[in-house]
């Protein structure tokens, strides 16, 4: 969205006229798949500028019994978003007598995303899941629908501090020796919660708490672990 | 500077050089981006009690998003008698403050005299004022002094105002609606932290900008008491521990050099350890 | 901060130097929505208690810097169980309280099913609507708090412009998110969330007071609204004890 700002408007020093329909509402988010698990969180602040609108906005939206979303971005068109994605999975389960494939979800997500190309959801998705076969499997998106299936995902304000850390002890990118055991469900708990604490050092739009869901083949368990209020 | 020869160069005492600036601003609308400040977002406070002044800070320091610094120290040291909170571009509230300080001090060498606070404030605003508001410093300026206590606020631009409780940068809102609800004249030295102690933390945790702990500085007739780290409130309170093994990281090239025959290694443990 | 908040002095300096390059020119849009607002109300504010919800905000239209109208309402109650308050476009929020009675409240006795629609429904659809405008770059310019009691459980949320929602135990819009909020905070979690109807409008008072003081679009006259099991109860305006004189004043 360009701004036109005329000569005599930045004279007057306000800045006058149009109309901003995007607002970063901060906040980060996470998923680690495993063999048989995965894991997504995101903190729970909500927030624009320097202030915090709520301490307890959910960015976590559960979508089948082993499927989960986490967005950052724009809150209401987060909301929006899940609301819709909801609604037509509900309609699947309708038509199909099944819920949807973590796999269908991926794509479909994909594609409500490029519908919007050009008024795109301010969103930075990931969608957590059991797979087909069992396995964890995150996919991670741009706003505008390009995804991927990812070894390990970060996204939002917090992403540039999460994920050089992930990249070296989920998915050990620069390792000489990769360590011979799969990542346990344990220690990628133990990463998840280590990666919010210490954004949430750092990044000032990350905190409050993080929610943490864990997906697998027995269900969906749900975690909560505070974090810095300040 | 390039269009000054020496000889006139001499004549420039002090201060900074402006020359730049006309070229700084064509080459933004060039699309050059300057190189960014360290800034305090900060809260910063100031009330007057029966027998003196506090002063409050929280210790957070951002670029941006980024917490630059999660301790740093916001109070500084003035005169033995006065200090003064700083927000606003750390170089600018560090250097305008030790500036005046060091200007004081020879004063006193000079008079024999305790430092006043009204002179402390009066040499900040001319500084600030000369800068036209380029130098980024929002202050906070307390201390006792023969006339009694006194509290100043102390604007970039070099405005300043004379007031019985103060608040300034991103948190002030926060402190200040604490102030105005807690406030009474002629408190006592517990009543009085206990406030800025509640309107430091108001913006602690309602302003992104600020964060940490808190500082508080008492200032009293005779005597002063610097408070670094009165309220900490944001210890972590999770960690992981990360074991690298020796060989993980890829090496190019080694050599190997014996450092001193009297020097005695004891062979670690194979592992680096970091955190507990 | 700016000094313009909302742009006036522009709109009402015509003779301001006009650009006469028409290739700098803006291009003439064929309709115009609503940039800015023009006639506003500030901070609205609110607090859950034992048993209800408590709202307050003062009764002051600003037209810019101007005090244009000084005895409106901004509390409304919409149907049985909810109290809307709203900061922002006067204008915008007297069309939504039209639309939104028309399509929600009257349905209720035209259906006559004995069930009124609950504060989560009215806040639900307040977002939908709100957001909807911000997709057609035709935004309505409130900010709204939503409170309500049904079904023994009290209910408190925010909405804006842009659709951004949410639900807490303490809101406040405007400056009020700058000033009330952090004072209503410390309060809820000092009590523990333990408030009595009193003590919460008691608070929201001192915000407002705290706010007449500091906030420059703030008034005196204020209304405080409580919604709770007897239903939605909005008091008369009332003016606000202040004090300006402290020693080193």
């Amino acid at each position: 969205m360009t701004t036109h700002i005329s000569p005599q408007m930045a004279s007057s020093g306000t800045q006058h006229g149009k109309f901003e329909p995007y607002v970063n509402n901060g906040g980060t988010t996470l998923a680690i798949p495993g063999k048989d698990f995965v894991i997504a969180a995101g903190d729970t602040r909500l927030s624009t500028g320097y202030s915090i609108h709520t301490r307890q906005s959910s960015k976590v939206f559960q979508l089948t019994d082993k499927c989960v979303i986490v967005t950052a971005g724009m809150q209401s068109d987060a909301s929006t978003l899940h609301k819709t994605m909801h609604a037509r999975l509900v309609h699947y389960e309708h038509a199909h007598g099944k819920q949807m494939s973590t796999e269908a979800i991926g794509q479909m997500l994909s594609n409500m995303l490029y519908g919007r190309r050009f008024f795109p959801y301010y969103t930075f998705n990931l969608v957590a899941g059991i797979d087909s076969k069992g396995q964890g499997v995150v996919y991670g998106y741009d706003a505008i629908g390009s995804y991927q299936s990812v070894e390990v995902g970060a996204m939002g304000t917090g992403q540039s501090l999460i994920q050089p850390l992930l990249d070296n002890q989920v998915a050990y990118k620069n390792h000489q020796l990769v360590p011979s055991k799969e990542l346990d469900l344990e220690r990628a708990l133990s990463l998840v919660k280590d990666s919010f604490t210490s954004a949430g050092e750092r990044d000032i739009y990350t905190g409050d708490s993080v929610e943490i869901a864990i997906i697998t083949q027995e269900g969906i368990k749900y975690e909560t672990l505070q974090l810095k209020q300040d | 500077m390039s269009n000054l020869n020496e000889e006139n160069y001499e004549e420039e005492r002090g201060g900074f050089v402006f020359d730049n600036v006309t070229r700084n601003m064509f080459m933004e609308t060039k699309g050059y981006q300057a190189p960014i400040a360290m800034k305090t977002g900060t809260t910063i406070a100031g009330v007057i009690f029966k027998g003196g002044v506090v002063l409050g800070a929280d210790t957070r320091a951002t670029n941006g998003p980024i917490v630059a610094d999660k301790n740093c120290s916001k109070i500084h040291f003035i005169a033995p008698n006065v200090y003064c909170c700083g927000a606003g571009t750390a170089a600018d509230t560090e250097n305008s403050t030790a500036l005046i300080s060091s200007k004081l001090a020879l004063h006193r060498y000079s008079t024999g005299r305790q430092t006043r606070v009204v002179t402390a404030m009066t040499l900040l605003k001319r500084m600030l004022f000369k800068y036209q508001g380029h130098v980024s410093a929002a202050l906070v300026l307390g201390g006792v002094d023969l006339d009694g206590s006194h509290l100043y606020t102390i604007y970039p631009h070099g405005s300043t105002d004379k007031l019985p409780f103060v608040t300034m940068g991103s948190g002030s809102l926060a402190a200040m609606a604490i102030f105005e609800e807690r406030f009474k004249d002629d408190m006592s030295e517990e009543e009085a932290k206990s406030l800025v102690h509640a309107g430091i933390s108001a913006g602690i945790f309602n302003d992104l900008g600020s964060g940490s702990n808190v500082d508080l500085c008492v200032i009293r007739k005779d005597s002063v008491e610097y408070l670094r780290g009165y309220d900490q409130p944001n210890e972590r309170n999770y960690r992981t521990s990360y074991v690298i093994p020796r060989g993980t990281t890829a090496t190019l090239s080694s050599t190997e050099e014996v450092l001193s025959k009297q020097l005695i290694i004891n062979e670690l443990d194979d592992r680096m350890e970091v955190a507990p | 901060m700016s000094m313009d908040n909302f742009g006036l002095y522009k709109l009402m300096h015509e003779d301001a130097p006009k650009n006469n390059n028409p290739l700098l020119e803006q291009p003439t849009l064929a309709k115009t929505h609503t940039t800015d607002p023009i006639v506003t109300g500030t901070s609205v504010l609110a607090i859950k208690f034992n048993g209800g919800v408590a709202i307050a905000a003062d009764t002051l239209a600003s037209y810019g810097s101007m005090a244009r109208f000084r005895d409106i309402e901004r509390l409304k109650s919409f149907g049985k169980y909810t109290i809307v308050g709203a900061s922002g476009e006067y204008s915008d929020f007297q069309y939504i309280e039209e639309q939104v009675k028309q399509s929600l409240i009257d349905r209720d006795y035209q259906l006559d099913d004995g069930r009124s629609t609950t504060p989560r429904e009215i806040y639900q659809y307040l977002v939908r609507v709100l957001y909807n405008r911000r997709n057609k770059f035709d935004p309505l310019y409130n900010v709204l708090v939503i409170a309500g009691y049904e079904n023994g459980k009290a209910f408190l949320g925010q909405t804006d412009y842009l659709g951004t929602h949410f639900e807490d135990v303490t809101l406040a819009t405007g400056y009020g998110s700058y000033i009330a909020q952090p004072i209503l905070r410390k309060f809820y979690s000092e009590k523990n969330g333990n408030i009595t109807e009193q003590e919460a409008k008691d608070i929201l008072k001192k915000c407002l007071t705290v706010l007449f003081y500091r906030d420059a679009r703030a008034a005196d006259k204020v209304q405080i609204a409580v919604i709770n099991d007897q239903g939605p109860k909005i008091d008369e305006p009332i003016k606000l004890e202040t004090q300006w004189t402290f020693k080193g004043f």
